[in-house]
């Protein structure tokens, strides 16, 4: 008898290493997200190691890697590697099939991937250069609130009253913070304005049709986001379950397929 | 998916050639600048350059210098020097990059043909055909040198080209010639200006044929490879060496179609791309897409040096509609009907769009293009963002995941 076979996906992002571990029926078995620091493939070992813990496995019951991500060419363990489109694209269709439009808000950048009711890419883009509407730019008003970015949800969720952030680029965004903390604006209300700001950037890159289905580690860490988005386009905006994993999931699902061809 | 090995790429025997007819160009236009042999005419890329040759001027165009300097990555050093003079980091890289390299005295030229600076202008002609940058930088230099400035300021957006048009840019040609007359000192030659169109346009018919080669299917030749060897078309059309030039590469790729020689081994997709070149970035482009089997077969920014409309019994008239016939010129219709025709004739599976953040003119992504050619052609595209020649406006590794997100959507519809 051989011994079952799970398929191991690497998403190496711009602040975090997620890696997510399938079994041959492409079920997640383990996952392990750490910060990406400064070392990508001893990251994704570690992260490894730990979603291997997690599913009481050892090393040799992975057959086959794939690593995506910024980081996917670094991940010297990885047989293959696709980009962070294709495997979102993967990852969320395996949650949630048909013909949708996903948002990913990650720690850099921001995607929307547009899939046919196969799962297929219609098209994708990704936000311009500045890092505005993206998780480092709630990171930088976290910053500049001297809040804990973990603290940035229960706050945004305490209030309905968003200041309007105007600014494209997140330095002038802080000016604009500076002048509503002089003017005696709740900071819950700074906070919500960033939401909703971060929110403001992604309805500028797609109008957003159809199913929208929202990814990343800004909406694993902050919900709110999903229930603004979902008031912005007027109808419940899905999230995957674990979504910051879904590029994770999408590369241990290309694996598996991969190894199964 | 990730293909770090180095592509083949196939080197054009032509090269040798045509860097050494460079070289005779530039060596051409030093020797006169220091001894005063021949007067020397700055002119914009897409500018009045026969007029100017029919005159007896060695023509110098700074757009090449400024290529020179993105592809050396000498702007980036550069670019500040111009910033810092109030020229602003938001227009025309070229235009800055050269002014930095005025203002630095550092040019690429001293390195490749040992010229201690670009020569000196007797007499500067711009045309706005492309942009209204060319008219600003040119000022510059009218300030620094004190010497004469001409122009042509063509109308934008033109979608058919009409006889007022036509009335009107003839004008500004003719009013050009008195100052050009006065500068050398001699009378504009009808005869020797037809001869020098005549030139010019075979040289138009050579380049496009070269261009045209590229339909084939495997292409012999890359766009990466068009951007060089367009070199004589840009700053030798009047010349007959640069016609000369172009029967000899379109005997090479005719050779190569004939052997089934591809410009990248086991060409599988064949891209379109729109917009200028990433001119620090060409090598690594041109590798990328080799590395995934992918050719970039055809470009906008190519065959912006096909002057069709030069062979006209007028020759004044056939100057006006050659530069205004232009793709950067016309309006959005034209536009997107030129690039439908070109996806066609090229047989083309996906399309890259470059939005240069300091050229908006050869950026054709932003009034919804793309998305609309999308739902038209049905092909997948990516539009990137980045720069002709500033390097701080260009993201590597948003670009390489955007042109592997591309190759990849083509592997996953196959
Ligand atoms: S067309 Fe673009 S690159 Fe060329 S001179 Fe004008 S602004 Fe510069």
């Amino acid at each position: 008898m051989t011994a079952p076979a799970y398929f191991c996906g690497v998403d190496v992002g711009a602040s975090a290493t997620k890696v997510v571990l399938v079994d041959a029926r492409g079920n997640a078995v383990g996952m392990a997200v750490n910060p990406s620091g400064v070392d990508y493939d001893q990251t994704a070992r570690q992260c490894l190691d730990q979603a291997l813990l997690e599913a009481d496995l050892q090393r040799e019951a992975v057959v086959r890697t794939v690593s995506t991500g910024y980081g996917r060419t670094n991940v010297s363990f990885a047989d293959d590697s696709l980009t962070e489109i294709h495997c979102h694209g993967v990852g969320c269709h395996h949650h949630i099939p048909g013909a949708l439009t996903l948002v990913d808000i990650g720690g850099q950048d921001n995607k929307v991937i547009r899939l046919d009711d196969h799962g297929r890419r219609v098209d994708f883009c990704m936000n311009r250069k500045c890092a505005a509407g993206t998780g480092a730019f709630i990171e930088e008003i976290a910053l500049r609130l001297d809040l804990d970015v973990g603290d940035m949800d229960g706050l945004a969720q305490s209030t309905d009253d968003a200041v309007r952030l105007s600014s494209f680029c997140t330095v002038f965004a802080k000016t604009e913070i500076l002048a509503h903390l002089r003017t005696g604006v709740a900071v819950a209300s700074i906070v919500r304005g960033t939401f909703e700001s971060v929110i403001t950037r992604v309805l500028e890159m797609d109008p957003l049709d159809g199913t929208v289905a929202l990814t990343g580690g800004v909406v694993a860490h902050n919900p709110t986001v999903a229930d603004i988005l979902s008031a912005r386009v007027g109808r419940t905006v899905e999230v995957p379950p674990h979504p910051q994993f879904t590029g994770a999931l999408g590369a241990a699902l290309v694996a598996l397929k991969q190894g199964s061809d | 998916m990730s293909e770090d090995k180095k592509p083949v790429i196939k080197k054009i025997q032509s090269t040798g050639p045509m860097r050494a007819l460079m070289g005779e160009y530039f060596m051409e236009l030093d020797e006169a600048a220091k001894t005063g042999s021949a007067k020397v005419a700055w002119c914009t890329s897409v500018g009045p350059a026969e007029l100017l040759r029919a005159f007896g001027f060695l023509v110098y165009f700074p757009e090449n210098h400024g290529a020179l300097l993105g592809s050396s990555r000498l702007a980036s050093d550069l670019i500040p020097a111009a910033n810092a003079l109030g020229y602003s980091p938001d227009i025309c890289s070229y235009l800055t990059s050269d002014v930095g390299s005025y203002l630095k005295k550092q040019t690429p030229l001293s390195r490749a043909f040992g010229m201690e600076t670009v020569p000196k202008p007797d007499v500067l002609a711009y045309n706005t055909n492309q942009c209204r940058d060319v008219q600003d930088w040119f000022s510059f230099y009218q300030r620094e040198f004190d010497v004469p400035l001409v122009g042509v300021d063509t109308m934008r957006n033109v979608g058919d080209i009409t006889k007022d048009h036509l009335d009107g840019l003839v004008g500004q040609y003719k009013a050009l010639v008195p100052v050009l007359e006065e500068v050398t000192g001699t009378r504009l030659d009808l005869d020797r200006l037809r001869e020098v169109i005549r030139s010019s346009y075979q040289c138009t018919l050579g380049w496009k044929k070269v261009l045209r080669i590229a339909e084939q299917a495997p292409s012999p030749i890359t766009f990466f490879d068009g951007t060089i060897h367009m070199g004589p078309a840009v700053v030798l059309r009047g010349d007959d060496r640069a016609v000369a030039y172009y029967e000899t590469l379109s005997a090479e790729l005719e050779a190569r179609v004939a052997d089934g020689v591809a410009a990248v081994e086991d060409e599988k997709w064949r891209f379109y791309w729109d917009g200028m070149p990433v001119w620090g970035k060409l090598r690594d482009h041109a590798e990328f897409f080799g590395a995934r089997k992918a050719c970039v077969v055809a470009s906008t920014y190519c065959n912006s040096w096909i002057f069709e409309d030069l062979a006209h019994d007028d020759p004044f008239e056939g100057m006006a509609r050659a530069y205004t016939e232009l793709f950067i010129v016309r309006n959005e219709e034209f536009k997107e009907r030129y690039l439908t025709n070109m996806v066609r004739d090229y047989g083309i599976n996906g399309l890259v769009y470059h939005d240069s953040k300091t050229c908006p003119n050869n950026a054709n992504n932003r009034y919804g293009m793309p998305q609309r050619l999308a739902r038209k052609l049905g092909l997948p595209y990516v539009v990137f963002q980045g720069d002709l020649n500033d390097l701080r406006m260009y993201s590597e590794e948003q670009t390489r995941t955007q042109f592997e997100a591309l190759v990849e959507q083509l592997h996953e519809q196959a």
